[in-house]
């Protein structure tokens, strides 16, 4: 069992530069606090995530994601940003589809002005994963190489029809 | 419990496994057929689209999944209440005649045919295709391969594949025959039937003319009285894609019919610890172990059955060689499971002269190929006559079309329990105290399962009856004795 | 078969399969001829009987090239992944089903005792003591065996090395031939082969840029299910009639047979060249034609994709990003 007192998600946070990186910034530098659960890593605009990078995060041992971007009619780049959040939408369906918590992965639109909004998100985030515990995606109850495992279940219906 | 170690070489050869126990007096004890895989549609395919699972199930078997797409597509017209258009039921039939035609034409010529040309004894080197070419003369091996191309060539042009068609949605299908198309077909069609007498011609030549083939098919090694089962039409005429299933029992007398939304009411499914594959029966019979008798619910579903269940055959040079199999073999029902093997031949000529009925309707390139299902979905059966034993499909769904559950009874299944005692009573027959047991005698083991023409791409992934079979031989303690393969 | 020991050694074998693939391999017809000229063929159960035995017995490396087709469901098939890696040079996943898990990878999305329970407790199954079948069980004449299921299917790639890739469910025969024919005049030293780690037998671009149907880059306010169409049109763009074709996403190499036949790309040939995640992609390409910029309004479009998981991994799950961080080698 997880010690849920002891556990510290690791959220991967993709940020616009222009708008949600520098909210970071501005409640990292106005000593706003927020955990520091969140791996930030900036992109030029949120239309820039490709979905593969959300993917490899959850691979790789996130336990959640978090994608930020300029609010609706200010991206920089016109209307990446609805491309973003179009994207979010389906690759959530598809997560959730796949046995994933819809709360693993999240958008949140952000301007460069507010970080305490921002830091408020990470935080309401970080509460809502460390109450689901970790994604341990390679545990779910699938583990291909213990083969006594995998056939453990059908045991008791040997002796049954024995 | 003495715990037995376990055989290596056995379990990673075991695509299909015949385990022999001897008992003391070296006598054979009890044979197990084991099929030791499993895939698991059955669950996955839960929570996909319907129109979904006539590509998805495909993937059951690469031998017959034209087979999977018709079921499929059947019973997903029925999940909707959806009636396709006359065009779009004709080509699949269409579609479907083609396959049979390649699928017995292999068998017949490739797999099962050459104990008979070549004679059970022949080396094994020369128990297969070429060892045919070489004995009936070279342009065989060319009609042979032609024959294949033609069948696989009327899957494409339908199917838009030539494994795994995608062509088939609820309602009917997504591609309209083109005139040229449909003369194509016809020429190839044209060239089956010939093939067809053809083949039912070496038949005659070959077995029948030689008194101890004919003695080999009527002798009671290789027969079983089990129940027998088919997909008729309104006539009783044999049809592998639509209908309804007429079921006799061992004396030919006719226990009943039953549409395909009728199928949980005859036939039920056993589970044996020691396989994946489960023992369909007849519900009605009950279950009561691997025995022959009309008190047993054992029954099969291959061209044999097919005969027995029918009154005969929908196109007129079937229908002829229908009679003569009856006349020859001493009337219905034939239960001298050899006897599968000719059986397979009048169904290959049904299939080819079927091809030109309907290449030649006048209905066939209509450009109206589907309607559009309106109903909600709920539930739907789909039924066909696979090569190799009747096909169900079941699907519950919801009111979007998501599966909510399948129940999935493929072809080989069927027979998996009357093959598993035409095995034994074959074991019992040749492996005798003081035998040496030889190649030569698995390969009688062998022929007494080659007539069903065991596809396990559905049950596990072998071809039809090129199976790697191991067989092992166990003493009274269990002890291996021997370890045959048919290499 | 040649029995010249001096040739290069073939083999082909069938782990969970469901046999398509060797049916596309008879399919090259006479090329089949040109594999037994080139090839001392050692392994094959399709086409000649099983020797499992004098594979074991080859020195290792002993077999120039092996194609492997099927997906990793037992420990049986991970035994014949492993001895046949050991004794080959060149090794192939061959397929779909070895390439990236194929359909029956989505058995992946439940847990092993789930897929049990279904198929041994189904509408027709009379099992009320709830019987399963077993790895081993003690019959009255003695103990038998069938092989274990393991908890998820794998790629091939997931169990051991592999040389190079050929998609396709199944591989369709003209690209078979081509492989075939690259070989053999590798081995004559007429040809290169490419790298390891590529993938052969297919194109480098996507089914769209050899699919017929005209593309105009429009948005659509529907998806629609292809039975609920009245009309299909012959020559446009399934996609841009709202149907979910996977075809931008998927490696070209069929010669986009299932449009060119009124049917949606399913998406067998899997991820085109430099992809790493079939799905991610899919996702990207269904999220741009999709023609609102309202989150209410792109939801109620999204519901027209029922079953996303299936709908953007249905060949390639069991080889996906999040599938293979858990199929620990
Ligand atoms: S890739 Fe397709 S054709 Fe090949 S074995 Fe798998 S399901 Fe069959
Ligand atoms: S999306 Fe499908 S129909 Fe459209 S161009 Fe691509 S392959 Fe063709
Ligand atoms: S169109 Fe798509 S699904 Fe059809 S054969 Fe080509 S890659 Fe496979
Ligand atoms: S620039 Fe910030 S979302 Fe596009």
């Amino acid at each position: 069992m997880v010690d849920q007192e002891h556990f510290e998600p690791v959220i991967i946070g993709f940020t616009c530069n222009w708008c949600s990186y520098r909210a970071a910034d501005l409640a990292g530098t106005a000593r706003v606090k927020y955990p520091p659960n969140v791996r930030l890593i900036r992109l030029m605009c949120s239309g820039r995530l490709d979905p593969t990078f959300v993917l490899k995060a959850l691979a790789g041992g996130a336990d959640g994601v978090l994608i930020t971007g300029c609010h609706p009619g200010e991206c920089h780049y016109l209307e990446q940003n609805y491309k973003a959040l179009r994207r979010f939408l389906l690759l959530r369906r598809t997560l959730v589809a796949m046995g994933l918590e819809p709360a693993r992965v999240r958008l949140v639109w952000a301007s460069a002005a507010e970080g305490v909004k921002l830091a408020h998100e990470i935080e309401t985030m970080v509460a809502e994963i460390r109450a689901l515990g970790p994604l341990r995606w390679r545990q779910n109850g699938f583990t291909p190489d213990n083969a006594h495992d995998a056939h453990a279940f059908a045991v008791a219906a040997e002796e049954v029809s024995a | 419990m003495t715990r037995l170690t376990i055989d290596p070489i056995t379990r990673l050869e075991g695509h299909g496994k015949i385990e022999i126990f001897l008992d003391d007096d070296g006598n054979v004890a009890n044979t197990y057929f084991q099929i030791p895989e499993l895939r698991g549609f059955e669950r996955f395919c839960v929570g996909r689209p319907v129109e979904e699972m006539p590509l998805l199930t495909n993937r059951i078997c690469g031998v017959c999944p034209e087979a999977h797409h018709m079921a499929a597509a059947k019973a997903a017209d029925a999940v909707y209440g959806v009636e396709p258009p006359p065009a779009a039921k004709k080509l699949r039939e269409l579609l479907y005649s083609g396959f049979y035609f390649t699928d017995h034409t292999t068998h017949f010529y490739a797999l099962g045919g050459p104990d008979f040309v070549m004679g059970p004894d022949a080396p094994v080197a020369e128990r297969n295709i070429l060892g045919v070419i070489h004995k009936v003369g070279l342009e065989i091996g060319g009609k042979v391969i032609q024959a294949r191309q033609y069948g696989h060539r009327i899957v494409e042009l339908i199917g838009g594949r030539k494994v795994h068609p995608c062509t088939s949605i609820p309602g009917g299908v997504t591609k309209a025959l083109k005139e040229h198309e449909r003369a194509e077909i016809e020429k190839m069609g044209r060239w089956a039937i010939e093939f067809a007498q053809f083949s039912l011609k070496l038949f005659d030549d070959i077995v029948l003319g030689n008194p101890a083939y004919v003695d080999l098919i009527l002798g009671d090694v290789y027969a079983h009285r089990t129940y027998s089962i088919g997909l008729v039409d309104a006539n009783n005429k044999i049809n592998f894609y639509d209908g309804r299933v007429s079921v006799v029992d061992p004396d030919g007398a006719r226990l009943g019919f039953y549409t395909p939304a009728e199928y949980t009411e005859w036939i039920s499914e056993r589970v044996e610890p020691w396989t994946y594959l489960k023992f369909p029966y007849l519900k009605k019979i009950g279950w009561k172990g691997f025995v022959d008798g009309k008190e047993s619910g054992v029954y099969t579903s291959t061209p044999l059955s097919r005969l027995n269940a029918s009154d005969g055959m929908a196109t007129p040079l079937a229908q002829e060689a229908y009679e003569r199999f009856f006349s020859v073999l001493g009337g219905k029902p034939v239960h001298q499971r050899l006897a599968t093997h000719w059986a397979r031949l009048v169904e290959l000529l049904y299939a080819a002269e079927r091809i030109v009925e309907l290449a030649t309707d006048p209905e066939i390139t209509s450009p109206k190929v589907h309607a559009v299902p309106t109903a909600t979905p709920t539930e739907g059966i789909g039924v066909v006559e696979a090569p190799r034993g009747l096909l169900t499909h079941h699907y519950v769904t919801d009111e979007r079309g998501l599966l909510k559950k399948v129940n999935l009874i493929v072809g080989t299944t069927n027979n998996y329990a009357a093959m598993s005692m035409s095995i034994k009573k074959a074991a019992q027959a040749f492996i005798k105290q003081g035998v040496v047991v030889t190649e030569g005698i698995l390969n009688r083991v062998e022929m007494a399962f080659r007539p069903y023409d065991p596809c396990f791409g559905c049950a596990t992934h072998a071809l039809p009856g090129e199976m790697p079979l191991v067989l092992t031989i166990r003493d009274a303690k269990g002890e291996v004795v021997r370890q045959v393969r048919n290499c | 078969m040649s029995v010249n020991g001096s040739k290069p050694k073939f083999a082909m074998y069938w782990a969970s399969s469901c046999g398509g693939c060797e049916i596309a391999v008879l399919n090259t017809g006479l090329k089949i001829l040109d594999v037994d000229a080139a090839f001392d063929v050692v392994f094959w159960p399709v086409a000649m009987d099983a020797k499992y035995k004098d594979v074991e017995a080859l020195p290792d490396g002993a077999i120039t090239l092996t194609l492997f087709n099927g997906g990793i469901r037992n420990d049986e098939n991970v035994a014949m992944a492993k001895l046949l890696r050991r004794k080959s040079q060149i090794l192939v996943a061959f397929g779909s089903c070895a390439t990236e898990g194929c359909i029956p990878g989505l058995a992946n999305l439940s847990p092993a005792r789930e897929v049990f329970d279904t198929a041994y407790g189904t509408v027709s199954t009379e099992n009320p003591m709830g019987v399963r079948p077993q790895p081993e069980v003690k019959m009255p004449e003695g103990v038998l065996h069938i092989p274990v299921f393991a908890s998820t299917v794998r790629t091939l790639e997931q169990v051991v090395d592999v040389d190079y890739f050929i998609p396709g469910c199944p591989p369709e025969s003209h690209q078979i031939a081509l492989v075939i024919d690259l070989v053999i005049q590798a081995l004559n030293g007429k040809a290169q082969l490419p790298p390891k780690g590529a993938t052969i037998g297919a194109g480098a671009s996507t089914v769209c840029d050899e699919c017929p149907r005209q593309r105009n880059v429009k948005k659509i306010r529907a998806f629609v299910r292809i039975q609920e169409l009245e009309t299909v049109d012959p020559d446009l763009c399934l996609l841009e009639q709202g149907i979910p074709c996977n075809g931008p996403a998927i490696r070209n190499g069929c010669g986009a047979l299932c449009p060119r036949a009124g049917a949606q790309c399913i998406g067998c040939y899997g991820p085109a060249e430099g992809v790493v995640d079939n799905g991610a992609r899919l996702i990207a390409a269904f999220a741009s034609v999709v023609d609102s910029n309202d989150p209410v309004e792109i939801e109620r479009i999204l519901d027209g994709i029922p079953d996303p998981a299936g709908q953007f991994y249905r060949f390639s799950l069991a080889g996906s990003l999040l599938h293979a961080s858990r199929a620990v080698r």
